[in-house]
């Protein structure tokens, strides 16, 4: 399991590098997208307003302070990831993401993407919102603030992790393997428990 | 029976209570939680289970520290509420009290209000509407209390809830079967490590409740006074983890932090059983008013 640090834009020579396992620190800048950003820009056909070639995308909804036309940070943490699962193919397709941040693991749609254009999922803990706003400095841009708090962010980040590969471009999924684990260990436990 | 006569002004000071029990809830985590992750942080050998909890445990002290919210998700806001018996109270005044104190934590704060309409998906931003805060009334015997107990429950664990009504030639090997095979199926999406709440028996909906109050209102140190139920949920809990799901889904040794059941007796032909799950950050808080006004808070 190796570790890297990684600065955006991300290559796709070193994303396909990264591994299940590995741990990666980024520094530069990423894109917090959710839902209703990804709807207008999927469902409603219009095109994102900010160029995603190699950026990393983090699934979140932040907490924000309105200050001097700018905004300031009050409290970002990481949604559960499945819900945008149909988003990634046309996020790395078409528009270059290379790598997605969130939690709980993303399915096929997804997979098949990251393998095809060179992608991958990084793991972020969910539930630590507080670490997570100290680690990012500050709040870049936004766009689409209509759908707030789901509009398009762009923060600044240095030393942004640990974040654990979760899966890689050659379409390796950690959570499908930590289940399969599971699923092999449960004629013993029920054994154990009598069932 | 002497009956105490409530003084107008506590309204204000539950309504005040109400509003300090959402922000504390959000910031402080629980003693029993975090003296939970610190020996699951002690157990774990492996070097990603050991970062991940060690990044949780770095974001209490943030919390701390900062005096900021642990997780971003307010959550459901729930208030459980213990009334003692000689208190002469107005319930609907009680329950205004309470809605107000939500709303004013979460236009004050402020907080994000995370509660919608369910088909037009509009957003008061208050944390409240229709029914919401959810208000659970108790009553205790000779008591002169009132007690809150206020958790902020986040959607990444309640969209993992499960019930099943099995029939009574399931047995309890059938309720330990839907228990293994619903914390499977929750796998990452609720923050593991979790707390995993059973209820057994009841009604459907009391089952479920039972779930509820098993998942978010028990410490996480605590056994169930019944030694058989207090031996299943030993047994349960060391099956969970032998799941390997580990903190985040990523594998590990801890994947859930306690489980607790609670139960009720239950209709011959009926054999029902439900599963809720609260997160990693088992946010809770609680305050004690007497009837003087004097608010005592603790967990």
């Amino acid at each position: 399991m190796a570790e890297y640090r990684l600065t955006t834009p991300l290559s796709e020579e070193e994303v396909r590098k990264l591994k299940i396992g590995d741990t990666v620190f980024l520094e530069g800048t990423i894109f917090g997208i959710r839902d209703a950003n990804l709807i207008r820009i999927f469902e409603n056909n219009v095109p994102p307003p900010v160029d995603f070639t190699g950026a990393a995308c983090i699934h979140t909804a932040p907490n924000v302070r309105k200050v001097n036309g700018g905004y300031e940070k009050v409290c970002i943490g990481t949604t559960t990831s499945s819900r945008m699962d149909r988003f990634t193919p046309g996020l790395m397709g078409k528009y270059g993401v290379r790598a997605i941040i969130g939690k709980a693991g993303m399915m096929e749609a997804s997979m098949e993407a990251m393998k095809k254009y060179g992608g991958c999922y990084l793991a972020i803990v969910g539930g630590a919102a507080s670490w997570e706003t100290e680690k990012i400095q500050a709040i870049e841009g936004v766009w689409w603030e209509d759908l707030m708090p789901e509009a398009i962010w762009k923060f600044r980040v240095k030393d942004f992790g640990p974040l654990i590969v979760a899966m890689d471009a050659e379409g390796n999924n950690m959570y499908y393997q930590i289940k399969a684990r599971a699923r092999e260990k449960l004629a013993d436990i029920y054994k154990r428990l009598g069932i | 029976m002497k009956t105490v006569t409530v003084d107008y002004g506590l309204y204000s000071v539950i309504e005040e209570t109400a509003k300090s029990l959402y922000i504390k809830a959000l910031k402080d985590l629980p003693p029993d939680v975090r003296q939970a992750l610190q020996n699951a942080y002690e157990i774990e050998e492996e070097e990603n289970p050991k970062k991940i909890l060690s990044t949780m445990l770095e974001a209490i002290k943030i919390s701390d520290n900062k005096q900021c919210l642990l997780c971003q998700d307010t959550g459901i806001p729930l208030y459980f509420i213990k009334i003692g018996s000689r208190l002469n109270i107005d319930i609907p005044r009680l329950q205004k009290a309470i809605i107000r104190g939500t709303e004013r934590a979460t236009v004050e704060h402020p907080l994000r209000s995370s509660v919608c309409h369910p088909i037009k998906r509009t957003n008061h931003q208050t944390s409240t509407g229709y029914r919401i805060p959810l208000i659970n009334l108790d009553f205790v015997e000779d008591g002169d209390n009132l007690e809150i107990l206020m958790v902020p429950k986040g959607s990444g664990s309640e969209n993992m809830s499960f019930l099943k009504m099995l029939i009574p030639a399931e047995g309890i090997r059938g309720v330990k079967k839907f228990i293994i095979d619903s914390v499977l199926e929750a796998g990452a999406n609720p923050c593991p490590p979790f707390v995993i709440g059973v209820g057994l028996g009841g009604t459907s909906d009391l089952c479920v409740k039972l779930a509820k109050l098993a998942a978010v209102t028990r410490p996480l140190d605590s056994r169930h006074e019944d030694p058989d139920i207090a031996a299943l949920e030993e047994e349960l809990l060391e099956a969970v983890n032998q799941l390997g799901i580990g903190p985040m889904g990523l594998g590990g040794k801890t994947t859930a932090l306690a489980l607790n059941i609670e139960y009720a007796y239950t209709h011959i032909t009926q054999n029902p059983v439900a599963v809720n799950i609260q997160c990693w950050p088992a946010r809770r808080a609680r305050a004690k008013i007497d009837v003087n006004g004097k608010v005592e808070f603790g967990y």
